[in-house]
Formats: structure tokens, sequence, C-alpha cells
């Protein structure tokens, strides 16, 4: 019995096509060597929200028996590859789908593959992957990680290349050349084709050994039962909240116990309050109440809360004030507000290089991409 | 009377990896279909997504029109479907129920047509999983029901459905019910058959002298009292009976054109033979069901399952034969109905009716599971079934009904 999982871990609307685009290839491939599977999207994330970590499956077996047994669970408990194409989520990752944070290799079978798009080397990945008890193989696919929206797909072949790298790391799954007659069939060009290639003959992989990686322990929630449920579908209500951090000055507000957004974000907005106006406009516009209003009348972004919108970054009228950077470059949701208070030239001089860095990286997420296009479309029009 | 065209889309039989709804949608393009209505609620809405994409590539000539609400949608393909238009369409959930009036004279006029039930939870709480409460609030108002199993079922089905609704000697609206999220939202490889062997299947819709038409002068749903209304009744009662016959005849026929399909429309029967418990359930129940009993045989326990796919007209004499057979028979609900006999589930009480005038019953438990979507795992199939092993070992039935899969604390 040979059955084959390959989960796609993506941002939601932003990556759907992306994610689509790898699970039914997956199928098509296998469909080439005379297998049979299946692809699906976890119905429990969707409706999709901009960003929210979502999943889709591809599910490969020699027969209808055997892909059966697979699917007598809807969702694999383990999956031979996991593909995620956002290297934000190797800090884990919470859907609509569950409550708490599931590592990105929660499901990846002991010397399984984990695939990452990303611009980042290996060990700064594995400082955010979570540790496993079993080893398993990182596989890094260098690139920019790929936006774009509901209705518009940037083809810029980064799924050709992730099936590229699938047939190399998971050589019982199919041929490339199998791989590549599925794209050729499916309308894809021969540059497209030659990405898959390319991205095959330069795959490599690096072992990442049991107890190696992040050793923060996932924050989980108990769900209630029907006996301790309110009954009449009741849910309380927050409570207004008071002062920064329980004193009498400023304000923050109460936020939900079981409800965090830590994973939904791909940027966070960084702050310059030394420039900073206290025009309030980032406070009222924030979408989710992330700001606190400190003792002093400035306004601090509460990662609990953030979903990395960059509503704040656009309403801000002071150049550079609010600026959204990768989430890569976090390794914790501590407040900004209060680093600055402890060390302001040290905090300064942090702040001004990840804000340099992002505006060399010109890293974008998929709210930025949305109206970015009119942009790209100029520039390669001059080019 | 219309015509079938053949479409270009479909000139070879073809693989297609697809999900339920999108295999639907290509069973409305095969069948021609004339006039279809949507409006927006998941998980039906992959349909019509679908449906508009074909539309769009020029794949499909139909009518499609998205209406304001579902009550509407019902209401335009009935009245197509009284001038001799073939209908297709669908909703699911609370959507389903807010057609409600439409759905309910649609059978009562003895109108062919053809909905796609995307089971779905009934609100409140809003929720998108599967339920099957939805689909089975039809089951008195003569409706025929249908649950599928699989995306390739879901297209032959559909296909089945005009066949039988259309039969001059039926005139009844049928309702495909696929289970949300495992069916709608999952891709399968599907056999597509082609425009040649569905125009040998389905003959055109003709509804003949009953067809609303300047050439042909009638009066649809008149006012009446009591002095009409039992014999109307009594006619859609007997529609309902001969349905059964035109079933068995179009499926025979569907197995030698498409060559494929069970033995019996039905129901669907798995591992029965010489079986001590046989587990029955409806839709993608039949995923985990099937493995758990593949593993109890392997250990050699005699377990074996029925899948129950036409519930309106509900299988009584199959299951009549099937059941009495056996020691105990553990009937899997995916819906509720609260207050019902033993507080057991739909398909349960209508199970239990039905063997009722046997000589040789079985012990009955109803399990409660697989609600709002929440999946249905062999360990729980194991349960239930641990449960109705001590019942056949005591001969005492503890509960008729249990809920399982619900978190107890």
């Amino acid at each position: 019995m040979s059955t084959v999982a390959v989960e796609v871990v993506y941002r939601g609307i932003f990556q759907r096509t992306l994610a689509r685009n790898i699970v039914r290839s997956i199928v098509f491939a296998a469909r080439k060597e005379g297998k049979i599977g299946t692809a699906f999207g976890r119905y429990g994330d969707s409706p999709e929200r901009n960003g929210i970590p979502a999943k889709q499956f591809a599910v490969v077996a020699d027969d209808a028996e055997e892909l059966e047994e697979v699917l007598a669970r809807y969702e694999p408990t383990e999956v031979d590859v996991t593909i995620n194409v956002d290297d934000t989520m190797c800090k884990g990752i919470e859907s609509w789908a569950w409550y708490g944070l599931q590592p990105i290799n929660q499901l990846t079978k002991p010397n399984g593959t984990l695939i990452v798009t990303s611009r980042q080397d290996a060990d700064s990945l594995v400082e955010d992957i979570h540790q496993k008890d079993t080893p398993f193989d990182l596989s890094i696919i260098k690139s920019t990680v790929s936006f774009s929206g509901l209705w518009v797909y940037k083809d810029d072949h980064t799924d050709a290349r992730i099936l590229g790298t699938l047939c190399n790391v998971c050589p019982q799954l199919f041929s490339i050349d199998s791989m590549l007659q599925a794209l050729d069939e499916q309308g894809n060009g021969e540059t497209k084709l030659a990405s898959a290639q390319k991205a095959y003959d330069v795959a490599t992989i690096r072992t990442v050994e049991p107890g190696e990686g992040n050793s923060e322990v996932p924050y989980k929630f108990e769900l209630l039962g029907w006996q301790t449920m309110e009954e009449g579908l009741v849910i309380r209500a927050q409570g207004k909240g008071g002062g920064f951090r329980g004193g009498d000055e400023g304000f923050q507000p109460d936020r939900n116990e079981v409800f965090k957004k830590y994973s939904t974000r791909s940027m966070r907005p960084v702050i310059n309050f030394e420039t900073c106006i206290k025009c309030t406009l980032c406070w009222l516009q924030c979408p989710d109440t992330c700001f606190d209003i400190t003792p002093d009348g400035l306004y601090d972004a509460n990662m609990e809360s953030c979903c990395g919108c960059g509503v704040c970054e656009a309403v801000c009228p002071v150049p550079d004030c609010v600026t959204m950077v990768s989430e890569a470059d976090f390794n914790d949701n501590s407040s900004q507000w209060e680093a600055w208070q402890e060390d302001k030239p040290s905090y300064q001089q942090w702040m001004t290089a990840l804000v340099d860095k992002q505006k060399a990286e010109t890293r974008t997420h998929g709210f930025h991409h949305v109206g970015g296009y009119t942009e790209e479309i100029a520039a390669s029009e001059d080019a | 009377m219309t015509t079938t065209a053949t479409n270009e889309l479909f000139q070879t039989e073809k693989e297609e990896l697809i999900s339920g709804s999108e295999a639907i949608a290509l069973a409305c393009a095969l069948a021609d279909v004339d006039v279809i209505t949507a409006y927006p609620i998941r998980p039906y809405d992959t349909v019509m997504q679908y449906v508009s994409k074909l539309k769009a590539d020029g794949s499909f000539d139909c009518d499609f029109i998205v209406a304001e609400s579902e009550h509407s949608q019902f209401e335009i393909v009935k009245h197509a479907s009284s001038v001799g238009a073939r209908t297709f369409t669908g909703s699911s959930g609370v959507g389903w129920f807010y057609a409600f009036e439409a759905i309910t004279v649609t059978a009562g006029l003895r109108l062919p047509v053809v909905a796609m039930v995307g089971n779905r939870a009934l609100d409140d709480p809003g929720a998108f999983g599967v339920e099957h409460n939805d689909a089975l609030a039809v089951r008195d108002l003569g409706w025929m029901l249908y649950w599928v199993a699989t995306a390739q079922e879901a297209l032959d089905i559909a296909l089945l459905a005009w066949r039988v609704a259309e039969d001059p000697t039926v005139f009844l609206p049928f309702a495909v019910s696929c289970d949300g999220s495992f069916l709608t939202h999952s891709q399968a490889i599907v056999n597509v058959p082609t425009s040649e062997q569905v125009n040998k299947f389905l003959p055109p819709y003709d509804r003949g002298k009953l067809q609303l038409h300047p050439d042909n002068p009638i009066t649809i749903a008149p006012q009446v009292n009591e002095d009409w209304l039992m014999e109307m009744r009594r006619q859609s009662d007997e529609a309902m009976h001969r349905s059964v016959g035109v079933i068995k005849k179009a499926y025979e026929e569907f197995k030698e054109i498409f060559g494929r399909g069970d033995p019996s429309p039905f129901v669907e029967e798995y591992m029965t033979e010489d079986a001590d418990i046989i587990i029955v359930g409806m839709g993608t129940l039949a995923l985990p069901v099937r493995v758990a009993v593949r593993r109890f045989q392997e250990a050699g326990r005699k377990i074996g399952f029925v899948r129950v796919k036409f519930f309106r007209p509900f299988p009584t004499e199959e299951l009549q034969e099937i059941l009495t057979k056996c020691k105990a028979v553990c009937v899997v609900d995916r819906d509720y109905s609260y207050g019902a006999p033993s507080y057991g589930g739909v398909l349960f009480t209508e199970l239990r009716s039905a063997l009722y005038p046997m000589e040789k019953r079985p012990l009955m438990l109803n399990f409660i599971a697989g609600l709002g979507g929440r999946e249905v795992h062999v360990t729980d199939v194991n349960d239930m079934v641990d449960i109705v092993q001590k019942a056949i070992e005591t001969g005492i039935i503890e509960q008729e009904a249990t809920w399982i899969g619900v978190r107890d604390n």
C-alpha cells in the first residue's frame, strides 16, 4: 500500500489560486502514472479571509480503496510533504478551522519534508519552526513570497518551482517527467516547464534534527462542552477596558482571551514614536482596535490584536512614522512603546534599520498587492 | 417540447478533476438544461459558480438567471418547468427554507424541477457544515430525495433525476442531496460521458397536454376546497408509488449505456452477507463507515453497511429484506429531530417504522453524529458498534438514541 499526502499551507485569498494550482497539478501528475487522487481545501477555513492561514491537500494512492483509507479522515492526520508558501507562517498558524497555534510542521511525517518559499536561510527559518521529536527535511525555494488577489493570479512560476522541487524531495510521488507532462497538458508554456525542471535540478534539503528549532510551547485553548457552554447561543461581550497596563493614564481595551491574531499577520507595523503627531488616525481606523493609548498619548500597536492589514500605515500622514515590516523580522510580540521607553537610542536604531531593510526588499503582502498592480504595470511598461 | 443539443464539449468520454458540485454543473450541460436559476449560499453556490463558468466560456447555452432571493429562484424554475423547459436549481440550509413556499407548490403542481441541495446546518448558529435536516424537511411534500456519496455519483444521479422526474407517469420534482464540504468542496476524478450517451438515456422533456402554452390554453393551480384537494393529494401519492418502477427501469438502462452503477438504485450494500450488525447511513458517511467495516471484517467480525440512497421514495422492501437478516441495526443519523420517538433521528424513526410489520425484527439503535460538518471518524464507528454489540449480548437497549462525538463536559 502506498499513499502519499501533501498539504499546502497558504494565506487565505492572497494565495488561494497558487495553492489550488499546486494540489490539482499533483493529482494530474499522479494520474499520468495510473494512480488515483483527490484535491481539496479544508472547508473549516472557508470562506477564506484575507491573509488568514488556510490549507489545501492532495492525496494520491494506487487505487480507490487505498485512497478511501486515507480519506476516512477528511483532513489527513499526517502528510509526507508540507508546502508552506509564506515563510512567515514558519512561526506557526492559527486558522479558522481550530483554536490555538499549530506548528507549521505538525502534520509532517517523521522524515517527511517541509518545503518553504523564502529568501531567508535555513538557520533563520529553523529558529522559527517548532521542534519535533522526529527528524524532517527542510527544502527552501529561494523566492520572494508570491501574493496575489482573489480574482487575479500573479503567474510568477512559484507553483511550477514548488512542483519541480516536490518531484525531487518526494520521488515516491511521481517522476519529474510525469509532472512536466501534466503541466504541459494544463496549458502551461515552455518557460514554466523549464522553471519546474530547474527547480527539480537544484533542489536541496537540510535535515532538521529532533529537538532542533523553536522550543516555544504553542498556545492552545480548551473548548467548552454542551454542559458548560452558555445556552441560547450567547457570547459575553469583552469589557470596555481601562488605563494602559492597568494604570490610571492612557487606555487599552479588554481583549479576547481565546482569539489572538499572531499568525494572521505576514507583516506588522513598526512605529516611530518620535515623529508621531498624535493625530489619532491609526487608532481610529484600525479595524481590530489594536492600538493601546500610552500614558504620554502615543499609540502602541498591540500584537495580540493586529492582523497586519496595513491600514495604519496607509492613513498615517507622517512619512515613515508607521511602516509595515515583514513578520519574519520578529521573534516575539512585545510592546514597541515599552522598548522605546526603556532605551530610546537603541529603539530608534533598530526601528530605522528595519524600515530601511523593508524599503530595500519591497516585501509586499496581499493587502498591498491588491492596490499594487497599477504601479507594477507602469514600472514594467517603463522598462 | 424542447430538443436536446449535442454539446461539442462532450464528444468523447473524458476524465475531469472536479467536485460533486462541478459534476452536477456538467450534468446540466450534458442534459442541455434550458433554465437554471441561482442565488448564492454556500455550499450550494459551488454549482452556480461552475455553471456561470461553463456559460461564460461558451461551453453551455442556457438561460441562467440569478434571482434576488431563493424564493424567486425556485418560483422561476417552477414556471419555466410548466411551459416545458428543462430546469435546474438548488440551495442550502436556510436558503432552501426561504424558498419553502415555492418548493411545496412545485411538488403540488407536479413540476419536474431538479434541485441540488448542498446539505448545510440550519441557522442559528450560522454554520457551513453538513447536516441533513435541510433536505429532509421536504420529505412529506412529493419531492424525490436522493443522497449521493461521490462526485461521480452526483453527475450520474443528476442525469437520472431528469429522466425520472420528467417521466409523464411521475412528474415530481427531484432533489439531489450532496453533503456540504465532503462533496461540494473536494475534487475527485470523474468520468464525464459523451453527449451521445446522455441523449440516448435522456429523452427531451415533453410536458404534453399539461404544458402551459397559447396553443394549449389551460389554467394551472386553481383555488380548491375540501371537495377537490384530497383527490389531488391522492394523485401525487400514486405518482410517488409509480416512481419506484420508473427508477428501476431507468437505472437498468443507465447501467447499460454508461457501464457503471450498483445492483440497486435505492440502496448500496457493503459486506452485509451474514452480518450480525448492519450500520445504516446516508451520503459521504459511507467513507469512514466502509473503512471501519473492512477492518471489522478483517478481524473476523460480521459487520456490514447499507447506504440508503433514495430517501423518497423510501426503499421499504429492500431494507426490510436486508435488515431482518441481521441481529441488530445501527442507524447513523446526520440529522436531529428534537422530541421525536425515543429522541431519535429522522432516518432511525423511518427505518423503525419500516421494520415494524416484520415478523423477525432486529434490535435497533440510533446514533446522532457528524452534525454541523463534524467528522465521523473510524473510531466513532467503532464506538457505535461496541454499544450495539453490548445490546446484542445482554438483550437490553440502555438508550435508543446516543449522541456520538459530542463534547460531554
